[in-house]
């Protein structure tokens, strides 16, 4: 008697967490976003040469992410990933101290990318610029 | 009168509840102002509840309607500027007081057995409270509510081996984006206030079965006592309005500013920082440098607020030694250095 007992508890036991896990799984599953594949962008147009004054950045689209180009001289440009490597946030050009800003927690990196003070962890991703006729193309690094 | 009083309670048991509501009693001494803050508390979660539905019926929540449809609750819709107004200053007032209430279960070492169940709730609380902030932030779509998003998940997504997952879970994808804007929106809108009105009711209920806790310096079995109902709650309502006067002051003259509309191809701006009971961390991580000891700063500091976080949990747990003797002055001291350090930290984050 006592056996039968302890067969249905654990049947019942058994079917009631089975029908949780069934009730959760897909819940759980719904709710981790889908990755949505993205075309690949090696190579992006930012705009006519004459556009960006000398010692000027501009934010660009590199595919979904931002870009910051630089005009540090006549015909001499840089470009980085403009995403922070601390936390995320879109760095900007300061003109008068010719260094990379991250307003959100003052990040300093210099004209390499490379960091000069604060908290980023690592450089910024460098971007190779030509400059093909008049237009300024950025391209990321083999 | 009469028949509607026995109707009543042959239904809901309605004279049990008035037997007890006329037999609780609030103990009065010279702490017991501090009483009075999880009733406000309480009070401005209403006035969330009831502003935050009038906003739903104008709010849409896209990256490309939410800052329009804010603009438009705010310039357009009569009365707009101040429900959207009063939301926001309600917001910051009602976390406000929960921080109060929560230092003054500390400082009164109200939190000791057998309350630790209402301790534990109530810190539960107070992270849906900040969760209700953060939430609630990037839902108009500005600027600054955009990076203190992008921000914010990138910290989640610090987290070892699972920080990657929670980042996607709570963006709604890899970047911050329109997912994120409508996962926020269901989090703040539905998830959110469905939790938070079952640890309500708990917490509610643990108060009401512990009773109110008196200081351990005020001892005696003859200390004065109001009854709860209607002495009490009288005066809990007198707070209720003097709260609301704050709250209706604020609101209309300083209206709660839009800010300029997200735009993910745009830098930072510069002054950038989060809403105030984010600051302590935020100049915290400004401060640490990229690396200590080869270990990237970014995460020693959230190892470091993981650390805080349990410790202040637990505090009900290494509060008494095994004798059941309470450690007040360590507690007492834990709580003014904890307090100290979110204060400082709160006003450099602010100036610097």
């Amino acid at each position: 008697m006592a056996q039968r007992r302890t067969i249905v508890r654990w049947l019942l036991g058994g079917g009631f967490s089975a029908s949780i896990v069934s009730f959760l799984y897909p819940a759980i599953k719904f709710m981790n976003p889908p990755a949505i594949p993205e075309a690949a962008v090696n190579e992006v147009s930012a705009g006519k040469v004459q556009d960006l004054k000398v010692n000027a950045g501009k934010i660009v689209k590199f595919g979904s992410r931002p870009a910051l180009l630089i005009r540090t001289g006549e015909s001499e440009f840089r470009a980085f990933s403009a995403i922070c490597t601390h936390l995320n946030c879109t760095v900007q050009y300061q003109d008068a101290r010719r260094e990379i800003w991250c307003a959100c927690h003052n990040g300093l990196y210099d004209l390499n990318g490379k960091v000069v003070s604060g908290p980023p962890p690592a450089p910024l991703e460098e971007y190779a610029v030509r400059v093909r006729g008049d237009e300024v193309v950025l391209s990321k690094r083999a | 009168m009469a028949a509607i009083t026995e109707w009543l309670d042959e239904r809901l048991g309605w004279n049990a509840i008035r037997e007890f509501a006329a037999h609780k009693s609030v103990p009065v001494h010279s702490a017991t102002m501090w009483y009075y803050f999880g009733g406000i508390t309480l009070f401005l979660f209403t006035i969330q509840v009831l502003t935050g539905v009038l906003l739903l019926l104008y709010y849409r929540p896209s990256p490309t309607e939410a800052y329009e449809s804010v603009q438009f609750i705010v310039t357009r819709v009569e009365f707009g500027w101040l429900v959207r107004s009063i939301h926001s200053w309600s917001a910051n007032l009602m976390i406000l007081s929960a921080f109060i209430h929560m230092f003054s279960v500390v400082f009164l070492h109200s939190y000791r057995r057998p309350r630790e169940l209402t301790w534990l709730s109530g810190i539960a609380l107070l992270g849906l409270a900040l969760g209700f902030g953060f939430s609630g932030y990037l839902l108009p779509w500005n600027k600054l509510s955009y990076f203190a998003t992008k921000v914010g998940t990138d910290m989640a997504g610090s987290v070892p081996l699972i920080g990657h997952q929670i980042a996607r879970f709570l963006r709604g994808g890899d970047d911050v984006g329109g997912g994120t804007l409508t996962r926020f929106f269901g989090f703040h809108v539905a998830v959110l206030p469905g939790i938070t009105t079952l640890l309500l009711v708990l917490h509610l209920v643990l108060v009401q079965k512990a009773g109110m806790s008196s200081p351990p310096w005020i001892k005696g079995e003859n200390l004065p006592q109001i009854r709860f109902f209607p002495n009490f709650f009288l005066r809990e309502l007198m707070a209720w309005y003097a709260a609301l006067g704050v709250l209706g002051s604020l609101a209309a003259l300083f209206p709660w500013e839009l800010g300029e509309k997200a735009d993910p191809f745009a830098p930072a701006p510069a002054g950038i920082r989060p809403e105030w009971y984010f600051l302590a961390p935020f100049y915290t991580l400004k401060l640490i440098p990229s690396h200590v000891w080869r270990i990237e700063g970014e995460l020693l500091g959230l190892f470091g607020f993981g650390l805080l976080a349990v410790w202040w949990v637990l505090l009900p747990f290494w509060s008494a030694d095994r004798r059941g003797t309470l450690r007040q002055r360590l507690v007492t001291g834990a709580g003014v250095a904890l307090l100290a350090y979110l204060a400082t930290f709160s006003v450099l984050g602010y100036l610097r």
